[in-house]
C-alpha cells in the first residue's frame, strides 16, 4: 500500500525538510517502522519507550483520528493520506 | 512590529519547560516540546524572586485588574493591555445554598468578565499583550465562541490585526459578538476539534500569534487570575472545594495552579482544596475516563447544547483527571435538560445569567451535593465562566412568555390573576 504521510514541521528535519513523503505500509504501527527505514530517528520522536505512539501526537487517516478507528492497527490503503499533528492546542 | 517597552523590574520568567520530560526552551512562540515528547510547554518561573517582590499590600495597591498579579504573569515589558479585565464579583450565593443544602457557597462571576463577558478575556489579554512583545502584528485563535469574542475586541483595542476561526454552527450571539469587530472570520464546517486541528496546521505556515496554540503557554496562565482573585477575595483564605466547567481542562489546572502559587509564595496559608470538574454528557471524555478509572483519555464526537465546552479531545484532559483524583474531588456530567434547569436555577436564585458551560457547572454542583459528593461544611466555589444573553436559543421554549396586555388596568389586573393561577 502506498500512503502519503504529512510531516509536521518539527519532523521535518528528518525529512530533509519534506512536509510529504511517501511510505509503503499496511497499517500504522508499519507505516511506523516503514518511517524509521526511510528516516532513521523519526521513530524514537513518534513513539515512547515501550513503542506506543506518544500520547501527544495525533495521528489522522483521511480526516479520521486514529483513535475512532483501530489506533495503531488502523489498516491502510492505496493513496490514503495520514497526517501527523501536535496534539497540544485549543482550549 | 510593536516596539515594546522593557521593563525597569527584572524578570521572574525563565524560560518554558517542557511538562512531560523537563526539557527547557527559550521564551519564544512554541507551546510544544518538539525536540523530544511533543508535550506541552509552560512558563517557567523564579518563585524566590516573586516572593521578594511581591506582598499582599503590593497586589492590593495595584490594578482593579488582572495585571495587579502580573508578577505571576508571562510578559516581561510594562506595557500591558488592560481592559479593566478580571477582578469581577465572588458572590456569596446564600439563596443557590440554601436550595442546594450547602452552608457557604460562593459564585465567581465571570459571565460579567470585561470586555466580553466571559473568562477568556483573562487569557486573551496576557497572549496578546505576549503577542505584543513578541512582535506579532496578527493576532488568530481556535474557538467555540467565547475567545473568538475575546480575542477580536482586545485585538481591536491594540490595534492588532485579527483573524478567528470557528465552527460554522456557532449560536448567533457568539458570532454577532466577533464579527462586530470587524475582524476576518473563518466559520469552519466542522466541529471545534477540526478547526483545532486546522489551526495547528495554520500556526506554522503564516507567522501568526495564535493564542491557543503557538502562545497557548502564555495564554493559558491568564486563567490563574480565577485563582488569586478568589483568594483574595475570600480575604486571602483558600476555599474547601471548587467546581469548574472542563472543555479542555486548561481553566481547571490554572486555578489550581493559581491556588499553588499564592502557598508557594506565601501569600495564603495552604490547606487541601478538592477540585471537581463539570462537563456535558454529550462531550464527556474527561468525565468518562474519571468514573471507568482510566489514566487515558479517548476522544470524542460533541454533541450538546453546551457548545462552549464542546471539546472531543481535550489537550489538558489527563491533566485534570489526574487533578481532579489528588485533590479527592469528582468528575461529573449532566444531560442537555439539566444545564437548562441549571441556567434557570441560577437565574432564579442568584440572578446571574449564565450560558450553557455555566448551566453545566450548576447542574454538576447540584449532583454532586446531592450525591453526597460535596460536603454541607465544605466552603465551596463554583466558577461561572460566560454570559447566557450569547447562548439564547439554547432556552427557547424553556421560559415563560412575558404576558402580553392592553395598556389598561383592566388588563393587567385580569393577566396578574391568571399569572397567579397558573
Amino acid at each position: 500500500m502506498t500512503v502519503k504521510v504529512l510531516i509536521p514541521t518539527p519532523l521535518q528535519k528528518f525529512t530533509s525538510g519534506e512536509a510529504s513523503v511517501e511510505c509503503d505500509a499496511e497499517n500504522i504501527n508499519a507505516l511506523v517502522e516503514a518511517l524509521e527505514a526511510n528516516f532513521s530517528g523519526i521513530k524514537a520522536r513518534l513513539c515512547d519507550e515501550n513503542g506506543k505512539l506518544r500520547r501527544f501526537l495525533n495521528f489522522y487517516v483521511n480526516e479520521e483520528d486514529i483513535r475512532f478507528l483501530e489506533n495503531q492497527d488502523t489498516e491502510l490503503s492505496d493513496g490514503d493520506e495520514i497526517s501527523i499533528v501536535p496534539a497540544v492546542a485549543g482550549g | 512590529m510593536v516596539q515594546a517597552t522593557l521593563s525597569t523590574a527584572r524578570s521572574a520568567l525563565k524560560g518554558l519547560r517542557c511538562r512531560e520530560c523537563g526539557e527547557t526552551y527559550d521564551l519564544a512562540a512554541k507551546h510544544v516540546c518538539e525536540d523530544v515528547c511533543f508535550g506541552p510547554l509552560e512558563v517557567d518561573y523564579d518563585y524566590d524572586y516573586i516572593k521578594q517582590v511581591v506582598s499582599r499590600e503590593t497586589i492590593e495597591a495595584g490594578p482593579n485588574s488582572i495585571w495587579r498579579y502580573r508578577a505571576f504573569l508571562p510578559v516581561e515589558t510594562d506595557n500591558v493591555i488592560d481592559v479593566g479585565t478580571g477582578m469581577t464579583p465572588l458572590l456569596q450565593a446564600n439563596r443557590l445554598a440554601k436550595r442546594l443544602g450547602l452552608k457557604k457557597l460562593y459564585i465567581k462571576n465571570d459571565a460579567v468578565n470585561m470586555p466580553t463577558l466571559s473568562f477568556k478575556d483573562r487569557v486573551v489579554s496576557v497572549a496578546l499583550s505576549r503577542a505584543r512583545e513578541l512582535g506579532f502584528s496578527t493576532v488568530s485563535c481556535a474557538s467555540t465562541g467565547n475567545l473568538a469574542n475575546s480575542t477580536a475586541a482586545i485585538a481591536a483595542h491594540a490595534g492588532l490585526d485579527c483573524c478567528v476561526f470557528i465552527p460554522s454552527d456557532l449560536e448567533a450571539g457568539k458570532v454577532l459578538g466577533t464579527v462586530v469587530y470587524n475582524p476576518t472570520v473563518m466559520a469552519v464546517k466542522g466541529n471545534y476539534d477540526q478547526v483545532n486541528r486546522l489551526c495547528s496546521e495554520v500556526a506554522n505556515s503564516h507567522g501568526w500569534g495564535f493564542v491557543n496554540i503557538n502562545l497557548r503557554p502564555y495564554y493559558s496562565e491568564g486563567s490563574k487570575t480565577l485563582g488569586y482573585e478568589v483568594i483574595e477575595q475570600l480575604g486571602w483564605e483558600l476555599p474547601d472545594h471548587v467546581v469548574a466547567p472542563l472543555a479542555s481542562g486548561s481553566l481547571f489546572t490554572k486555578i489550581h495552579k493559581g491556588f499553588n502559587e499564592f502557598v508557594k509564595t506565601g501569600l495564603v496559608e495552604e490547606k487541601p482544596v478538592r477540585f471537581s470538574g463539570a462537563q456535558a454528557e454529550g462531550c464527556s471524555p474527561i468525565s468518562q475516563a474519571f468514573k471507568e478509572g482510566r489514566d487515558f483519555i479517548t476522544p470524542v464526537k460533541p454533541n450538546t447544547i453546551a457548545k462552549s465546552i464542546a471539546i472531543g479531545n481535550p489537550a489538558d484532559g489527563i491533566y485534570a483527571l489526574e487533578q481532579a483524583r489528588k485533590t479527592n474531588g469528582n468528575i461529573e456530567d449532566v444531560t442537555d435538560a439539566e444545564i437548562i434547569e441549571g441556567i434557570k436555577l441560577l437565574a432564579e436564585t442568584e440572578g446571574i445569567f449564565t450560558e450553557t458551560a455555566g448551566g453545566t457547572t450548576i447542574a454538576v454542583l447540584k449532583k454532586l451535593v446531592e450525591a453526597g459528593k460535596i460536603g454541607r461544611d465544605e466552603t465551596t466555589v463554583a466558577f461561572i465562566t460566560g454570559n447566557g444573553l450569547k447562548t439564547q436559543e439554547s432556552m427557547a421554549g424553556a421560559t415563560s412568555a412575558p404576558l402580553l396586555i392592553e395598556p389598561k388596568l383592566a388588563s393587567f389586573e385580569q393577566a396578574l390573576e391568571q399569572s397567579h393561577s397558573l
